[in-house]
């Protein structure tokens, strides 16, 4: 009888465990998302209030009139996503493999910009990107932007400012993947008579292939629904969806407008996540991850 | 050239791109340093005018910055408790137990982390408005809660996926009962988990912005006040906020370096000590 009980006890015991944390995350993070979609497919208008009548031309508004920011959004997070993964490989490489006792500290100072704000590093770009600042001086000196040329409000500032941002998120992940790398593995292919390019091919980028992809998509997810860099670093020509959907909810108050376009943001995500897993042959995001 | 002539270049011109590379990260932040000693003119922060070390000595001289601040570090303390203790809790049962629905659980509680900030925090303020419920400090928190539990039961899961489940048999062997054991067995071992992750989920609910701005109503946090003074020019106050900031970080880490080099030398002097002075002891 005891015995039956406390096998009970420890059967409930898990979902005890769960129940609070996934009460607050299907309130608050589920249920949002639900009625998000139900908002999407609203008619009315900001004075007069929003009702329910299916209205899917939402979605097809949505489309028309922002495939702009959406297509620039990708742009702007892919090519982010590309300059960190250029600038962050050699980067990882050279802690996981060359660093010797300056590895932690190396990795200290990967992390250590990340103890001031987020926007106070972004509005310091901002001034050091200023059009009277002195590296667009230096820059016009030398003649890599024109004479009336600048670099703040263009395209270049904001990407190189999601670059900057999210460098980290790319670093730790690709430095966590080459670290575990047996370096065994790699002396066997070049006693084997592999060439260092070769080996680098065939051994050390297939097993550093998690790293990549948990890196790239750890860059790319917070990259694409951005809106700081282009609020701060660009002008309405650089704006991304995130700062159509910030407007549409906080200024404009058109709420199926916003619903609308933030769940396609989420769709074109998911179908990014899956297209990039595909390619890279991971099995499962969760694996990527955890990795 | 000889292949190790060519493997020292290859090594060299790693480190120098890899300095390159830190340098980057860190030219925002020695312009947010140098600048909160700029004796500006007038209320732009723009361009150098000399040393001073008057904005040190008033670090709260704007009231709006300093209430914004203390919002922030009382948002980031509640919410931070909450969601430490819910992710926790939750940790422990997708590691420890094996019930139904684990994986679609471990599926549903990794979606936020993939879910951009935006779409978060527009869902959420969607709902607050259907539930005519009004934005303001307690959204906030409950916002940042729900995005922090994920963190929090990720960074815990890896530490309990690398523990030694015997020990925790062994003491409910001993007779002890599942809290005894919770207590003085689980909780100290994953005590280092549950730090770093409090720690996360501190740094990201101090410096969100994006889900805050959807869910702040009235309220003002720091980042929100640096995004609202972004426009007509950010005072130097919170350059020295910010950089006073960094610099206790890097007290604090140096301090817990000392620290670790002074145990490691008193445990190298234990072990050497016993075969010199302890010696006679045993004999």
């Amino acid at each position: 009888m005891l015995r039956l009980t406390l096998k009970r006890r420890r059967q409930l015991l898990p979902y005890l465990f769960l129940g609070p944390g996934l009460l607050w995350l299907i309130i608050f993070f589920l249920i949002p998302l639900l009625n998000q979609s139900y908002v999407s497919l609203e008619s009315g208008d900001a004075e007069l209030g929003y009702a329910f009548d299916w209205n899917f031309s939402t979605y097809s508004d949505a489309i028309s009139n922002y495939h702009e920011q959406f297509v620039r959004s990708l742009e702007y997070a892919g090519a982010a996503t590309v300059i960190d993964l250029i600038i962050a490989f050699p980067l990882a490489y050279f802690i996981a493999f060359k660093a010797g006792r300056f590895r932690n500290f190396m990795l200290l100072l990967i992390v250590l910009p990340f103890f001031t704000s987020y926007l106070v590093r972004t509005v310091s770009w901002q001034l050091i990107l200023s059009d009277n600042g002195w590296v667009v001086e230096r820059l016009r000196d030398v003649g890599l932007v024109s004479h009336d040329g600048r670099l703040l409000a263009t395209s270049t500032a904001v990407i190189a400012g999601i670059a900057y941002n999210f460098l980290p998120f790319m670093a730790l992940p690709l430095y966590v993947s080459l670290e575990k790398i047996d370096g065994r593995l790699i002396e066997a292919a070049t006693d084997l008579y592999a060439s260092r390019a070769t080996a680098f091919r065939k051994v050390t980028l297939p097993l550093a292939l998690p790293g990549i992809f948990a890196g790239s998509l750890l860059t790319f997810i917070p990259a694409v629904g951005d809106f700081i860099n282009a609020a701060l670093l660009g002008t309405p020509n650089q704006y991304m969806i995130g700062n159509v959907i910030q407007s549409k909810f906080l200024n404009i108050l058109d709420y199926p407008a916003a619903a609308s376009l933030s769940f396609m943001l989420m769709g074109v995500i998911l179908i990014a996540i899956a297209v990039y897993a595909r390619l890279l042959g991971t099995r499962s995001l969760t694996e990527a991850a955890a990795a | 050239m000889s292949s190790h002539a060519r493997d020292r270049v290859r090594t060299w011109l790693l480190g120098v791109w890899s300095t390159l590379a830190l340098l980057y990260l860190f030219i925002p932040i020695f312009i947010v340093v140098l600048f909160s000693f700029n004796d500006n003119q007038g209320k732009f922060n723009f361009t150098w005018h000399g040393f001073t070390l008057r904005h040190w000595q008033h670090p709260f001289a704007n009231p709006d910055l300093g209430t914004a601040l203390k919002n922030s570090l009382l948002i980031a303390g509640i919410s931070t408790v909450i969601a430490t203790a819910l992710g926790t809790f939750m940790a422990l049962a997708l590691v420890r137990y094996g019930f139904r629905g684990r994986g679609a659980t471990d599926m549903f509680v990794f979606l936020p982390l993939a879910t951009p900030e935006v779409v978060l925090g527009a869902a959420l303020l969607a709902m607050f408005l259907t539930l005519n419920v009004n934005t303001g400090f307690a959204t906030i928190v409950i916002a940042h809660v729900m995005f922090n539990i994920s963190y929090v039961v990720v960074t815990v899961k890896a530490r309990l996926e690398g523990m030694d489940q015997h020990i925790e048999e062994a003491a409910m062997d001993l007779g002890a009962g599942v809290w005894t054991t919770f207590f003085k067995v689980t909780l100290p071992m994953i005590a280092p988990g549950v730090a770093s992750a409090a720690l996360l989920a501190a740094a990201l609910s101090v410096d969100d912005y994006v889900i805050t701005s959807f869910n702040a109503g009235q309220t003002i946090t720091f980042p929100l006040f640096i995004f609202g003074a972004a426009r007509q020019g950010v005072p130097p106050e919170v350059n020295v906020l910010a950089s006073g900031l960094l610099f206790v970080v890097l007290i604090l880490l140096a301090l817990n370096v000392a620290v670790q080099r002074a145990r490691g030398r008193r445990e190298a002097a234990a072990s050497v000590l016993p075969a010199t002075v302890g010696a006679p002891a045993n004999a």
